[in-house]
């Protein structure tokens, strides 16, 4: 079942010239791991907002196209009612957090879920240590780093246990470790609602391509409001490098691609180890 | 030029229990391009407001050009010490970009004829040209961060301190600021930036200033620092790509241009396969 749907959606904001999404079409199926990337302006918080009926019960501009959550027309929906089935964690996590504790806002959501108080509590529990943030559970979310901000607005989300859960740019102020632990988190919490039965879908929203790299299954990149290249990860970087749209290639893939040919490569490497080790056994046996 | 200098800086927030900044101490001259690097909530943001009397210190101090900053204005540093916060939102209030950019150049007494020529250079640098008369809270993420510092780098303080200023930026543009930062170190004026993106810094900073748990825990030369798996490892940090790099190859100075490094590789390596 596609989850997703949107079918040749087009999108101008009120008091812009400019088309910011320009016939999209884009299928995503129940339970897959989906990157949207694409240069800065490109439209991916645009997509973002469509798929939680924020466009246009929000924003105002002129949509065309039909877009489908669920089954449900965003058209005809309220946000309220998509976003029982579907979170997101904002671009600028500081304004998901509006009560007087993390411990608060990461109940808010279950809560107006109406679960009983014991599952609300295992939740709340639960989401707060995924994020690591379990030092932080009584404070104010103004009192917190940006870094802080970000993972109680993450863990906020994670509480709803949401089917599609969309991140626009969700480790953009987190440290190295952070980021990694937290897409591990991330993965594991969907493989552990899946063994309980529920699918769940991600739409994570990067810059950063080589934290996801590993996890994901699909790239989708954006440019310039349109949808230029859907597909499998590598094949995908590669069109993109040659194409020379400006996303962020992990580093040792822009090395790998520049030479895969000439020095006789087959595999993609997973780091610059695994490049000189690969280099150094063409020379050996090539 | 700008001198600072810290000594002895302790600082809590007033409802706060522990101190997020302990006995910190060093010094900044002309013409350094810095990064401060630690894990979320090791103190960067709290010590830069320390730097620009944003915040005051608790205990200690900190000296710009031989004055405390307790009795300097905050108006009167950020003409020297510019600051782009983290977060654009929190910076933005004018209606336009336009003014947004504008606001700086009139508040420090311009003159007309500079202000539109500044203008005019910063929007055309950061790609914002076509967003001139929008609302700055009508902007994609990467385009209100590159508002947030374009407004600040247009009066041209001696000294920039920037946090976090690639979030949201793609390839192109992180490129963009990168030679941006280098020309205004090239020109005599000093950075900080705030970043946990240690690829960034490693291109454009020398020294670090590694924090954790609200100390320093290392002070000086970047690839050195980042090079010691200790301070890593403490900080929560990652080792840079080009450090990762020169250890492959033995080689020391690298630049992250991976069309000479890539050539390079081809010459070692190509001969023997075909
Ligand atoms: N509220 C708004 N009103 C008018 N134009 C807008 C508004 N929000 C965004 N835009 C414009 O729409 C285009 C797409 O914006 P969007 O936020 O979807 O980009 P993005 O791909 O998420 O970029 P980034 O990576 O910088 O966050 C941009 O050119 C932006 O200027
Ligand atoms: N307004 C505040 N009141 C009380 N405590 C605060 C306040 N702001 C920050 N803190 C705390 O002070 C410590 C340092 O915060 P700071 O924002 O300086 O961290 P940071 O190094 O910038 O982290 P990040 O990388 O996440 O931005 C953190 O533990 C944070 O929770
Ligand atoms: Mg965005
Ligand atoms: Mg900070």
């Amino acid at each position: 079942m596609n989850v997703v749907d949107l079918r040749n959606v087009s999108f101008r904001y009120t008091g812009s010239e400019k088309e910011v999404l320009s016939n999209i079409s884009l299928k995503i199926e129940e339970g897959e791991s989906v990157l949207i990337t694409g240069p800065s302006g490109c439209g991916k918080s645009t997509i973002a907002r469509i798929i939680m009926g924020l466009i246009p019960h929000s924003y105002s501009g002129d949509l065309r196209g039909e877009a489908y959550v669920f089954g449900m027309n965003i058209l005809e929906n309220p946000v309220s009612r998509i976003a029982t089935r579907c979170g997101i964690v904002f671009q600028n996590p500081a304004n998901q957090l509006f009560t007087f504790s993390v411990e608060d806002d990461v109940a808010f959501g279950p809560e107006n879920l109406a679960l009983p108080p014991e599952d609300i509590r295992r939740r709340v529990d639960e989401s707060i240590r995924l994020v690591g943030i379990e030092h932080l559970r009584y404070s104010s979310p103004n009192s917190l780093s940006g870094g802080e901000q970000q993972k109680a607005a993450i863990a906020s989300i994670l509480s709803m246990h949401p089917s599609i859960i969309v991140f626009d740019e969700p480790t953009s102020m987190l440290d190295p470790s952070s980021s990694i632990s937290l897409i591990q988190s991330i993965f594991r919490l969907k493989e552990n609602l899946e063994e309980k039965g529920s699918k769940i879908t991600l739409i994570i929203i990067e810059h950063r391509i080589s934290l996801l790299l590993d996890h994901v299954s699909r790239i989708v990149v954006i440019s310039d409001g349109r949808i230029v290249l859907d597909g499998e990860p590598m094949t995908v970087l590669y069109e993109s490098f040659k194409k020379r749209i400006p996303i962020n290639i992990p580093p040792v893939l822009q090395i790998y691609f520049r030479i895969k040919d000439k020095c006789g490569l087959e595999k993609p490497p997973k780091n610059l180890k695994e490049l000189f080790s690969y280099l150094r056994e063409e020379v050996k046996h090539g | 030029m700008v001198e600072i200098i810290v000594e002895n800086l302790f600082f809590k927030y007033p409802d706060a229990e522990k101190y997020a900044l302990k006995n910190i101490n060093f010094s900044i001259r002309g013409g350094e391009s810095i990064a401060i690097l630690g894990e979320n909530g090791a103190g960067k943001t709290t010590l830069a407001k320390n730097l620009n009397g944003l915040l005051k210190p608790t205990k200690g101090s900190v000296k710009i050009d031989g004055v405390d900053t307790r009795s300097l204005s905050v108006a009167k540093i950020a003409r020297k010490i510019g600051f782009v916060c983290h977060n654009p939102d929190h910076q933005f209030f004018a209606e336009t970009v336009e003014e947004e950019i504008k606001f700086g150049l009139k508040n420090f007494g311009f003159q007309e004829n500079e202000i539109e020529k500044s203008l005019s250079e910063v929007l055309k640098t950061f790609g914002l040209e076509e967003y001139r008369h929008r609302s700055p809270f009508q902007l994609s993420g990467g385009e209100k961060k590159r508002l947030a510092i374009a407004s600040i780098i247009v009066w041209r303080p001696e000294l920039l301190i920037l946090d976090e200023p690639t979030i949201g930026m793609d390839y192109a543009q992180r490129l963009n600021i990168q030679n941006v930062l280098k020309n205004l170190v090239s020109e005599g004026k000093s950075i900080i930036v705030i970043t946990h993106d240690v690829d960034f810094a490693a291109n454009i900073c020398n020294r670090a200033i590694v924090l954790s748990g609200g100390e320093v825990v290392g002070d000086g030369c970047l690839r050195k620092l980042l090079s010691d798996p200790e301070v890593v490892n403490r900080a929560s940090l990652r080792k840079p790509f080009i450090i990762e790099l020169e250890e492959e190859t033995g080689f020391s100075g690298i630049d992250e241009d991976f069309d000479s490094i890539s050539e390079y590789l081809i010459k070692v390596f190509h001969k023997c396969h075909s």
